[in-house]
């Protein structure tokens, strides 16, 4: 192994404590938020979801090295979030468009 | 006569990817429509219902926040287990998949606890609505732990013969069971706040 494939590694791995550390202290955030802040829930659903996107986005950029990968991957997932969030937006659009009886 | 599988170690030139790395993305776009299915589906409960508990007020928050913890520290020991091969220490790379698989293993032995409480209390699938999404959802996601962990536990054990032979393709396979391990530990932190929070 070359020592600059090394320092490399020992990079990453920095990176992956520094990410382990900050995923701990969102997840503390998380629960806390939620017993000590007395927000509506739509206050509530909102920083929930906001806090953990942020962890979601931790894991894939730096565990799943999403933030180094080719651009096919990039691609797929693309195509595939787009979906998701259509397939999201179903039921709200679904709900909007109540049949009254 | 043996044939080779083409582009294991070596990337395509066209994609730039080796096929097990587009494989398993292409695996995990589908498994994040699997999962966004039922997101969906919960949605459409949530806001169809005329009333919606709060998930702390039935589910055991302490304990779920303890499994978060856990799944996180396993996706930790995973990626440090794949950065050991690439560092060449077998060694360390034991040590740190027999972590992760035996994490796997804690979140298992906590969330049987949980269902027992909830059973024991007569809270099952068919008791309201709410319990029906949060089993489905939370019972899933068990079955990719155990999936994931089944795939860990080879490559910690029997499966770890090829790196003797092939010490780039085993840190390739680890690295591909490690993207669906990572994404276990993504799911799970979409359904602690959305099933246990809100």
């Amino acid at each position: 192994m070359s020592d600059e494939h090394a320092a490399d590694i020992d990079r990453h791995v920095r990176t992956y404590i520094l990410v382990f550390f900050s995923l701990m202290l969102l997840t503390v955030i998380t629960v806390a938020a939620n017993f000590l802040l007395h927000l509506s829930v739509a206050g509530t659903i909102a920083l929930a979801l906001f806090i953990a996107s942020v962890k979601g986005s931790l894991v894939a950029c730096y565990f799943m090295h999403l933030i180094s990968e080719r651009k096919l991957i990039y691609w797929v997932l693309g195509f595939t979030v787009i979906n998701f969030f259509g397939m999201l937006l179903i039921p709200l659009l679904t709900e909007s468009d109540k049949i009254h009886y | 006569m043996e044939m080779e599988i083409p582009y294991t170690v070596h990337a395509r030139p066209d994609t730039g990817l080796t096929n097990g790395k587009i494989g398993i993305w292409l695996f995990l776009a589908s498994e994040v429509m699997l999962f966004g299915a039922l997101f969906a589906t919960y949605i459409i409960l949530r806001v169809g219902a005329p009333t919606w508990p709060r998930g702390h007020d039935i589910l055991n928050v302490p304990m779920a926040t303890f499994n978060t913890i856990v799944l996180i520290s396993s996706s930790v020991t995973m990626v440090m287990a794949w950065a050991s091969l690439m560092r060449k220490q077998f060694g360390r790379f034991r040590l740190f998949m027999g972590s992760t698989v035996l994490l796997g293993g804690v979140f298992l032995v906590v969330k049987y606890f949980e269902y027992s409480a909830k059973f024991h209390h007569h809270l099952f699938p068919s008791t309201s609505t709410f319990l029906a999404i949060y089993f489905t959802l939370t019972g899933l996601h068990m079955l990719h732990v155990m999936g994931g962990m089944v795939v860990n536990a080879y490559f910690w054990g029997p499966g770890a013969k090829l790196w003797k032979t092939d010490p780039v393709h085993f840190a390739a396979r680890v690295e591909h069971s490690g993207l669906f391990w990572h994404f276990v530990d993504l799911v799970w932190i979409f359904l602690f706040p959305v099933l246990y929070l809100l």
